[in-house]
């Protein structure tokens, strides 16, 4: 183990040395930080993920989850999935690092170092549930476009930062505001200095919400690369797309922003329902906000056999983007009947809430286990693929694992 | 008499000399098996099958267009007509794993391409803008999977509890 620690060790004066060049800000830089060069590498341990996790591409990097790996109350960072469109910022210096406020909507645009922002306003600290608006796309016939999540593109992490809402007031915005859009340091897939991965945001009610933050630690600690650091948007709730990571600059804008992946069909279902497979014009898809109700059995892992008279105990997390779960229920018949799942509160408005319960099965053979949420409105997850869509976004049908009572 | 002694005397000194030998012997080697303990303790040396750190996979330069059971193994593609225009286009700015797992037909891949040409810089493919989507739809078609396909691939396990 000492030798393979002093290699891990050493390997930043080693790649200096590959690069030919001296890591000049080798001894500020942070944990977790991997220089961009070696992204080619083994993605777990570049990005320091459970073994567990699947890669489902690797230029940009994404990588989800499994649903047994997101058994902890508040997610690890070995188990947050990483949705990149374009390539990690390949130079950080935090020293350096700045965050804009401008666009046609503020008073007067103005700029903040990274240690203004963490001493000028007050830190708050809220686990926040954040899902890939194309989380379980792969299910989705005929087929959408893009990276086909199955159902590890979500988690709940506990984040620290400030409020949007504190800075924007300290700028001053004026009355015409509607929405806020950011800019960030990644890199196009393409390497054009002139184009942005993504841009996205939301509208100005979201941007004004406690719980929107800009958030510079994770879990406690400096976020990790892939996901942001230094800085990055977190708008807990909506399509994690609207949590820019390597945030630089925030626009207020007095249109609906339009940046990359605004408009199109990015991020975007039909306004009104299609059949699946039905043609879509661009000017019939509207832009995702809340993010639907939607559970995950965490515990345990599909595909446990018990024998004959245990009961088996599950638990897992349920979320329902702006709203609150109020109802968990399981089925171990194919949706025949329902039972209640004990559902706890949430720790604060936008984190995921864990149920559990304990099932009893009527004779040996072959179980499905499914679980499904109810939101405060009443609304629960279908059983079946929800509304088809171009992009294969929402889709919030129930979690099911595979048991066997033998 | 005096020969005889001085014969026990040198066959005694003979069996010293090889005694003080062997246990030097013995101090040298247990010496350098403690050093090399001090160095590597874990005596990862001899842990053939434990995978360095540092190892990093670099295409050996044969090997870079290897087909292994049909498949290209830099890419992961089938081998069949149009998969050299298909790596030559379509994995510069993007990996291949993301053509892989996308799944469409001819009209909506042509969709996709014009996409790419309009947002993500994508150059005018020309003559192989058919032969690639051709490759596509034939080696990765669209799979019927309806409103909810059944588990698959289940690990089956005891559950301790």
């Amino acid at each position: 183990m000492k030798r393979r620690n002093f290699v891990a060790k050493s390997s930043l004066g080693g790649l200096a040395a590959l690069l030919g060049v001296d890591i000049v800000y080798k001894n500020v830089m942070p944990a977790g930080y991997t220089p961009v060069a070696l992204q080619d590498s083994d993605p777990f341990k570049l990005f320091k993920k459970d073994k567990g996790m699947v890669v489902l591409n690797d230029k940009p990097w994404n990588i989800e989850a499994q649903a047994h790996l997101l058994d902890d109350r508040v997610t690890p960072n070995k188990s947050i999935f990483i949705r990149n469109n374009g390539l990690i910022p390949e130079e950080i210096d935090v020293e350096k690092w700045t965050l804009t406020i401008d666009g046609e909507s503020v008073q007067q645009e103005k700029t903040y170092s990274l240690a203004e922002l963490k001493s000028k306003f007050k830190h708050h600290t809220y686990q926040l549930t954040l899902e890939c608006g194309g989380n379980g796309r792969s299910e989705f016939d005929p087929p959408a476009k893009g990276n086909q999540w199955t159902i590890g593109a979500v988690y709940c992490a506990s984040w620290t930062g400030i409020r949007l809402r504190d800075v924007l007031e300290d700028v001053g915005i004026k009355d015409d505001a509607v929405y806020f859009g950011y800019h960030a340091a990644d890199v196009h897939l393409s390497r054009d200095p002139t184009k942005e991965p993504i841009s996205r945001g939301a509208p100005m009610s979201k941007a004004l919400k406690d719980e929107t933050i800009l958030a510079f630690k994770m879990n406690g600690e400096d976020i990790p690369l892939a996901h942001g650091y230094p800085l990055r948007v977190i708008a807990g709730g909506w399509p994690a797309s609207v949590s820019g990571k390597w945030l630089q600059r925030i626009s207020i804008r007095n249109i609906v922003h339009d940046g990359t992946k605004m408009t199109g069909t990015a991020y975007r279902v039909p306004c009104k329902p299609v059949a699946p497979g039905e043609k879509v014009a661009d000017e019939d898809m509207c832009i995702i906000e809340s993010m639907p109700v939607k559970s995950l059995i965490t515990y345990p892992k599909s595909g446990a056999t018990l024998s004959k008279g245990k009961k088996l105990n599950i638990r897992g997390h349920a979320w329902a983007g702006e709203l609150e779960v109020s109802k968990m229920e399981y089925s171990i018949d194919f949706g025949a009947t329902w039972n209640t799942c004990v559902i706890e509160k949430p720790a604060n408005r936008l984190a995921w809430q864990h149920f559990s319960a304990s099932i009893s099965f009527p004779q040996e053979g072959y179980y499905e286990v499914w679980a499904k949420a109810t939101d405060a409105n009443g609304v629960s997850q279908p059983m079946l693929l929800p509304g088809w869509n171009p992009k294969g976004y929402l889709n919030n049908a129930c979690h099911r694992i595979a048991v066997k009572i033998a | 008499m005096k020969e005889q002694n001085h014969g026990k005397l040198k066959r005694d000194f003979k069996s010293l000399y090889r005694k003080i030998l062997l246990a030097s012997v013995v101090v040298a080697i247990v010496g350098i098996a403690l050093i090399y303990f001090m160095v590597d303790p874990s005596l990862s040396a001899f842990k053939a099958n434990e995978p360095d750190t540092e190892i990093v996979d670099m295409p050996v330069e044969d090997d870079f267009d290897k087909i292994e059971n049909g498949i290209h193994s830099r890419t992961g593609f089938i081998d069949a007509p149009g998969m050299t225009e298909t790596i030559q286009n379509c994995t510069n700015c993007h990996s291949s794993k993301l053509v892989i797992q996308n799944r469409m037909n001819a009209e909506r891949w042509k969709t996709t391409i014009k996409w790419m040409q309009e947002t993500q810089n994508l150059w005018d493919l020309g003559e192989n803008e058919a032969v690639i989507i051709n490759y596509l739809v034939t080696n990765y078609p669209p799979k019927k999977v309806g409103r909810r396909a059944v588990l698959t691939d289940i690990e089956w396990y005891q559950l301790e509890e």
